[in-house]
């Protein structure tokens, strides 16, 4: 909300610090009772640094599972994906994962809680003011102190931003951040974190179901096909930042995207 | 009616403070309950209370004792005037009103159970020692407890400090062992396929069943104990600590491992605080059961501590010094279980307006 007034560098990306992330020929199949069920089928996709990338698909279309496979959470069945030449195989620091749900810590305030990655690698003596600047970051100084269930929906999810962003911000992953937000102050984040974005100069992996957001944040956006999801399209937002959501560029794009997931009726 | 009006109109439900405009327009009974009392000026509970304490005195002062065949209660003289003394205390300080201080403000909440309180010892009073009502070997007026702590503090005290550490031995090392057991059964598959068939088999046998069983194989009667009381300790923390580890949400695990964390911190900085709440219950449980076991295993084999001294007070038919007894017991049971309350808050502070128990 307070973005919305600070002045935003011209330049549309920085490429400096984000990762390089190549996903090659992945797919995926979950164990189900009575069989495997396929997720991905064949997924290349190319984060180049300081880009910020959108996954656009149906509910349940696999995007999810992507994510987490980026994130290192779990391996993928079949293919590659690598960080900066190198596979990932398991979860890192330089990747964080910002979930749906905001998952704070009930028991750690939120100051505790957004120190917790520099506590779970043992630098927090050295890197306290890390987590300040985080917070800063957020718009949440005053709120250091605070238990997590006395902060609205919004606050938590801005918490669990910082949390994100207190580490070695290579890659934040989102797999829907503002998905539970109401609608106002989604639109508000959505600028916050081009804001972020901008300011930090990571590379960015979103994963939404909401044409509209992907198109006002991204870069590029993947369209997903029905799981096993494809990639059935990738469009490309050739327009500066800060955007403006009445841009009619936009609204052509949002009726392209649209037509690849097959509700070009609804146009 | 009313009442609904001045909620809806009252902003955020302040109807006790509600804004000056609304105040001299209506003012039901009911809002004027909701305040909560002044503290200021006299205080009528406590003026009625040391009324009551009052009446209790001179009905134990003036009213002779009946006779029942043997000599007379000792210290019914003592117990009139410590009742006297009681409610001239009362009196004081609801005259004072504010002034009193700390102890009026602790003491005003009370108010209802000072005088309920005199109004239980008078009718204990005229049903033992005045009219002799409730038969006299098996019960004894208020003041026959004062005659008891007189005559017997000693071997009382020192039960209450045997019983005491027996319970602290007990209690500790089943805590510690059952939550030992209770995060690694959680935690780890394999402690969890060998242990937990163990606990659901063995965990639910009462622990005084095992009791004939400790005192054979125990080296000393005093560890036999020890060892039950553990044991009662130990099913309830393992099995909700347990629980409390297996129901940590997954994605508590996956933020902090996106965040680099090693399996350790996992343990020690998610599983285990996300457990906490499970664990004071199975503390809680724990508590109310090692203190049965205590008492069963004192009334069995160990010749010391209150169950002991229950035991021996019923074999004299000093029925008194059971009374005593019990009394010192619930004393001590609820004095811990507050502790264990207070610990729990303590710890669990971040949980302050989300739950309660």
């Amino acid at each position: 909300m307070v973005n919305a007034v600070l002045p935003s560098p011209p330049a549309p990306t920085q490429t400096t610090g984000g990762a390089h992330i190549d996903i090659r020929g992945v797919s995926h199949w979950f164990e189900v009772s009575g069989g495997v069920l396929q997720v991905l089928d064949g997924v290349d996709l190319q984060v180049r640094p300081g880009e910020f990338v959108a996954l656009l698909g149906p509910s349940g279309c696999g995007k999810s599972t992507l994510l987490r496979l980026v994130a290192g959470l779990e391996p993928a069945t079949a293919g590659t994906i690598t960080q900066n030449g190198e596979a990932i195989t398991r979860p890192d620091p330089s990747r964080i994962v910002v979930f749906q749900d905001p998952t704070l810590y009930p028991w750690r305030s939120v100051w505790d809680n957004v120190a917790l990655g520099l506590q779970a690698r043992g630098v927090l003596k050295e890197q306290r003011a890390r987590v300040d600047e985080a917070l800063k970051l957020v718009g949440l100084t005053e709120f250091a102190k605070a238990f997590p269930h006395h902060l609205s929906g919004g606050m938590a999810q801005r918490v669990a931003l910082a949390r994100a962003l207190v580490n070695a911000r290579q890659l934040p992953v989102l797999d829907e951040p503002l998905v539970k937000l109401d609608s106002l102050t989604r639109i508000a984040m959505q600028s916050e974190l081009v804001n972020l974005w901008q300011r930090a100069g990571f590379s960015a992996l979103l994963v939404t179901h909401d044409v509209e957001e992907a198109l006002f944040l991204a870069n590029r956006v993947i369209v997903l096909s029905d799981r096993p999801a494809r990639i059935a399209a990738e469009l490309v937002v050739d327009l500066p930042y800060p955007r403006h959501r009445g841009d009619p560029r936009l609204a052509e794009l949002r009726h392209e995207a649209l037509k690849h997931l097959g509700l070009d009726a609804t146009w | 009616m009313t009442t609904a009006e001045q909620v809806l109109d009252s902003p955020l439900g302040l109807q006790g403070n509600a804004p000056a405009h609304h105040a001299p327009r209506q003012k039901t009974p009911q809002t004027v309950a909701l305040r909560p009392p002044a503290p200021t000026g006299i205080w009528p509970t406590g003026l009625l209370a040391a009324a009551a304490w009052v009446a209790l005195g001179l009905l134990t002062l003036l009213w002779p004792n009946k006779e029942v065949g043997f000599n007379d209660w000792a210290f019914t003289r003592e117990f009139g005037i410590a009742t006297l003394v009681v409610a001239a205390l009362l009196f004081a300080i609801s005259l004072l009103g504010h002034r009193a201080g700390k102890l009026a403000r602790t003491l005003r909440p009370a108010g209802q159970w000072l005088v309920a309180l005199a109004v239980v010892l008078a009718l204990w009073e005229i049903g033992t020692a005045k009219l002799g009502v409730l038969p006299s070997p098996f019960f004894a007026p208020p003041q026959s407890l004062i005659d008891v702590v007189h005559e017997d503090w000693q071997r009382l005290g020192l039960s209450t400090a045997y019983s005491l550490r027996l319970l602290a031995n007990g209690f500790v090392l089943g805590a510690l062992i059952g939550f030992v057991t209770g995060v690694s059964i959680g935690w780890s598959r394999i402690a969890g396929y060998w242990v937990h068939p163990l606990l659901r088999f063995l965990g639910p046998v009462p622990a005084s069943a095992l009791l004939p069983l400790a005192f054979f194989f125990a080296p000393s009667s005093y560890s036999a104990a020890v060892f039950l009381v553990g044991l009662a300790t130990f099913f309830p923390v393992a099995v909700l600590t347990w629980s409390g580890v297996a129901s940590v949400h997954k994605s508590y695990y996956d933020v902090a491992r996106t965040l680099g964390a090693s399996e350790r911190f996992l343990v020690l900085r998610v599983a285990i605080p996300a457990a906490l709440p499970q664990v004071f219950v199975g503390l809680f449980m724990g508590l109310g059961a090692s203190f049965s076991v205590l008492i069963t295993a004192e009334m069995m084999g160990v010749k010391a501590g209150l169950g002991w001294y229950l035991q021996w007070a019923q074999g004299w038919a000093a029925y008194a010094n059971m009374y005593a007894a019990l009394f010192v017991m619930a004393a001590l049971c609820s004095g811990l279980i507050t502790l264990l309350f207070k610990v729990r808050d303590r710890v669990l502070s971040w949980q302050k307006g989300t739950v309660k128990w």
